[in-house]
């Protein structure tokens, strides 16, 4: 091999090479050690790591919401009270995650920069396929992970600018992407929190409506799968809920989710699968 | 047998930057100039599409004159190389500092190794929190490095123009009072001439806007350029929120307001 006479002065020439408007495949080619598919795993056990659970996604007229419950398991502990699995991808898009929770969330941060290197190199944005299309890609090469227990299972949703209406797209571990509509649902809790969803959502629903109908639904989740919080009364924590509409992706405060969780709880006192579906109006049908 | 003429080393450099200088001068002026709420960038560039002014990190930004292929290269080098230092360390810990002189070293190795110097100028400039705490660096084809303060003119008739800026800027100038200078600078004919009518048409403007929460830069078109370029407009400087449209949040039109791009922080 010849010594590269410019090895310590130049940049690399992964960094000139034109084409490619990718970060992932510029990790690939540069530092292809920083991708999570490209790691070998050690033989013998994986031991216990934190697992987050339960995303509900759905749709309503100007765009979708996504919300997440605040609880990681490892085993039967709790392993965090508050963590966030629902995150903002870029401008018009989020993305919710279940699965092992290391690689998770370096996986959504790697779906961030991705998102916006492309948006800084071309200077303009993907559309909503393509950016579900790259992380399908992204969760193809974590397969041999998933294939030993490590498995990441995102649920990605976002407003669509070109078809001006909220769209939803689940995955599985070999990367296939499917679009839902309206609602879905990811996780342990997943199969409560998708019941509830059926009965409760209606696509003519306001961003009110759909912000509770999800709320409800975690909650459905929270009280049949125990790897799934429900909202903490005593500590104040409440799901994580995020909408994405033509004005982008905005964050539902504390103050705005009080209400809603109080009112949610309220009305299961006595009631415990008490909710019913709302009118377009919010009220009970 | 043939023997090669020898040249010395001052000769072959003298006759690499002479010929890099040559390329530069070509092109229409870029200018940079320091204001109270950011850094602002001004071209003439009739392109909508091929940008001399582009953003590389959140608070930092790219401006070059030259050869578009040549600098574009570069522009994506240093974006990828933002990107990846943000992703394996912290978004705080991508510095205009450091681009700078990765930049350094890369026009150096090929202004001393290749047989054709690039012909590009480029600025790296990062906004700070105060106005002190701006960063301005300047590098040219040489791999030379400056540490600027209040503006860079760059191109065609720099000098010329960076003279008639030195006597005009001074700190705090609003963003309006900036960009007059800027235009009023870009303007000016080399030759002695005419100043030449700049409108908002043939001119490309961004601002890396201090305020702003994470990514702070931003291109100004459409009717907020013409009233920020007009003399007897009250506009002196860019709103605080985003365009109400759906689309790309980096271009600032005036039309409306957007809270602006997403924060993971609840609202």
């Amino acid at each position: 091999m010849s010594p590269d006479p410019h090895r310590q002065t130049r940049l690399p020439s992964s960094y000139t090479t034109p084409g490619s408007p990718s970060f992932t495949e510029f990790l690939g080619s540069h530092s292809p050690e920083l991708l999570p598919g490209r790691r070998t795993l050690p033989a013998g056990t994986i031991p216990e790591t934190p697992h987050g659970t339960t995303i509900v996604a759905l749709t309503f007229p100007g765009g979708v919401v996504m919300a997440g419950d605040r609880r990681a398991t490892m085993g039967n502990f709790i392993a965090n009270r508050e963590i966030e699995k629902v995150f903002p991808a870029d401008d018009y898009s989020c993305v919710g995650i279940a699965g092992t929770a290391g690689l998770a969330v370096e996986l959504v941060r790697l779906f961030q920069v991705e998102l916006e290197h492309y948006e800084k190199i071309e200077g303009t944005l993907l559309s909503l396929d393509g950016k579900a299309n790259r992380l399908a890609t992204m969760i193809r090469g974590n397969l041999g992970l998933a294939m030993q227990g490590l498995a990441v299972v995102p649920i990605f949703a976002g407003y669509d600018l070109d078809r001006a209406e909220g769209r939803i797209f689940s995955y599985d571990v070999t990367g296939g992407r499917y679009e839902e509509h309206g609602h879905h649902s990811v996780g342990s809790g997943s199969l409560f929190a998708r019941g509830a969803l059926k009965k409760l959502h209606r696509p003519t629903h306001g961003i009110d409506e759909a912000v509770r109908v999800a709320v409800e639904s975690l909650y459905d989740a929270a009280d049949d799968d125990s790897a799934t919080g429900g909202p903490d009364m005593t500590r104040r924590i409440w799901p994580v809920v995020a909408t994405v509409t033509d004005s982008g992706y905005a964050r539902w405060g504390d103050d705005q989710l009080a209400d809603v969780v109080q009112s949610v709880v309220d009305g299961r006192v006595g009631d415990p699968g008490g909710a019913t579906r709302m009118d377009d109006g919010g009220q009970p049908r | 047998m043939t023997m090669p003429f020898y040249v010395s080393p001052e000769q072959l450099m003298k006759d690499k930057a002479d010929y890099a200088r040559k390329g530069i001068a070509r092109g229409r002026s870029t200018v940079v100039i320091a204001y109270d709420g950011g850094i602002a960038f001004a071209a003439e560039n009739p392109s909508r599409a091929l940008h001399k002014i582009s953003e590389i990190y959140d608070r930092i930004a790219f401006a070059a004159v030259g050869k578009y292929n040549e600098f574009e290269n570069l522009r994506v080098a240093g974006v990828r190389y933002a990107d990846l230092r943000g992703y394996s360390y912290d978004r705080t810990d991508v510095t205009a500092r450091a681009l700078a002189n990765a930049y350094a070293q890369q026009l150096g190795t090929i202004f001393t190794t290749e047989s054709k110097p690039v012909e590009v100028e480029i600025v790296v400039a990062e906004v700070g929190p105060t106005p002190d705490d701006d960063q301005i660096y300047r590098l040219t084809y040489d791999g030379s490095v400056a540490d600027e303060r209040g503006f860079v003119v760059m191109g065609g008739a720099a000098e010329q123009v960076a003279a008639a800026l030195s006597d005009s800027w001074r700190p705090g100038l609003t963003l309006a009072e900036a960009l007059a200078l800027a235009v009023q600078a870009l303007s000016t004919d080399p030759a002695g001439g005419d100043a030449r009518d700049l409108g908002p048409d043939t001119l490309e403007v961004a601002v890396l806007d201090r305020r702003r929460p994470r990514r702070a830069f931003r291109r100004l078109a459409g009717p907020l350029l013409e009233r920020l370029l007009a003399s007897d407009d009250p506009t002196t400087d860019v709103p605080r929120t985003d365009d109400d449209r759906p689309g790309p949040h980096d271009t600032l039109t005036g039309d409306h307001g957007h809270s602006g791009l997403p924060e993971d922080e609840p609202t």
